[in-house]
């Protein structure tokens, strides 16, 4: 999986795209560390348009950018997630503490 | 019971084999014509049952893992994953919600997605001989006109 990134104005993008299982998911929570890190941003978006596939791995992801983020006093969301990765967030509850943009129904 | 198709699949427990393996039942799974939504469902319960048997049973080595999928009467897609690794010493502690022994990278949420991703889960383990995780899901017929 790759992940891009845009920054604005204290908000940071982060393009997640490819699948993110637990192969992918140090590479990508160190790449978002990183990002996170330099960006001192306090607004951090998580952009799944690009994700084909995502399993457990990506909650504690999501997870471990929302903690960075608090630490700086920032906030962290989600959008445009598939379908499928949808249903992981839905099934693990993780929108009472990340929330999720709504605007789905893509495959 | 019918077994109409099957497919046996072994590989070793290298995390890089988790998207062959989901993308293999996938693929086998198609036959019976699934939707997007099964599709997803069965992918995601494969990916979490794999990636513990790699995480978990597994931990510091390399073993291996066998995966069966059949297709049996009235369209259910049956899958089984065994490994001959630590086992699970407290079945019912590993598959409450959030409960993880994998630290921060792990959400401890894989049992959970298994279960509500289909429509059985069976989990078979025995400290240091092994585990079988048998999940089984039926695929609908979809409707005409579609």
């Amino acid at each position: 999986m790759n992940i891009a990134s845009a920054y604005e104005n204290g908000k940071l993008t982060l393009y997640l795209q490819g699948e993110l299982d637990h192969h992918s998911a140090r590479t990508a929570m160190r790449a978002i560390e990183q990002e996170l890190e330099q960006s001192l941003a306090r607004e951090c978006v998580l952009d799944m348009s690009g994700l084909s596939f995502m399993d457990s791995s990506g909650i504690a992801l999501i997870l471990k950018a929302h903690k960075l983020t608090a630490a700086q006093g920032g906030k962290v969301w989600i959008e445009h997630p598939s379908r499928q990765a949808l249903r992981v967030m839905e099934t693990s509850g993780i929108e009472r503490i990340v929330p999720i943009a709504q605007e789905t129904g893509k495959e | 019971m019918n077994v109409s198709n099957y497919i046996k699949l072994e590989f070793p427990s290298k995390s890089v084999n988790e998207g062959y393996a989901r993308s293999a039942v996938a693929a086998f799974a198609a036959q019976l014509d699934p939707t997007m939504e099964e599709l997803g469902d069965i992918r995601t319960a494969v990916s979490e049952a794999v990636t513990n048997a790699i995480v978990h049973a597994y931990p510091d080595s390399i073993g291996t893992i066998w995966l069966k999928a059949r297709i049996l009467e009235g369209r259910v897609l049956e899958i089984t994953i065994r490994d001959k690794g630590q086992g699970i010493p407290d079945i019912k502690q590993a598959m409450q919600p959030l409960y993880t022994t994998g630290g921060e990278e792990r959400s401890g949420m894989g049992f959970t997605i298994m279960e509500s991703f289909t429509d059985k889960l069976r989990v078979r383990s025995a400290p240091g001989k092994g585990t079988t995780v048998t999940m089984a899901r039926r695929i609908r017929v979809r409707n005409a006109g579609r």
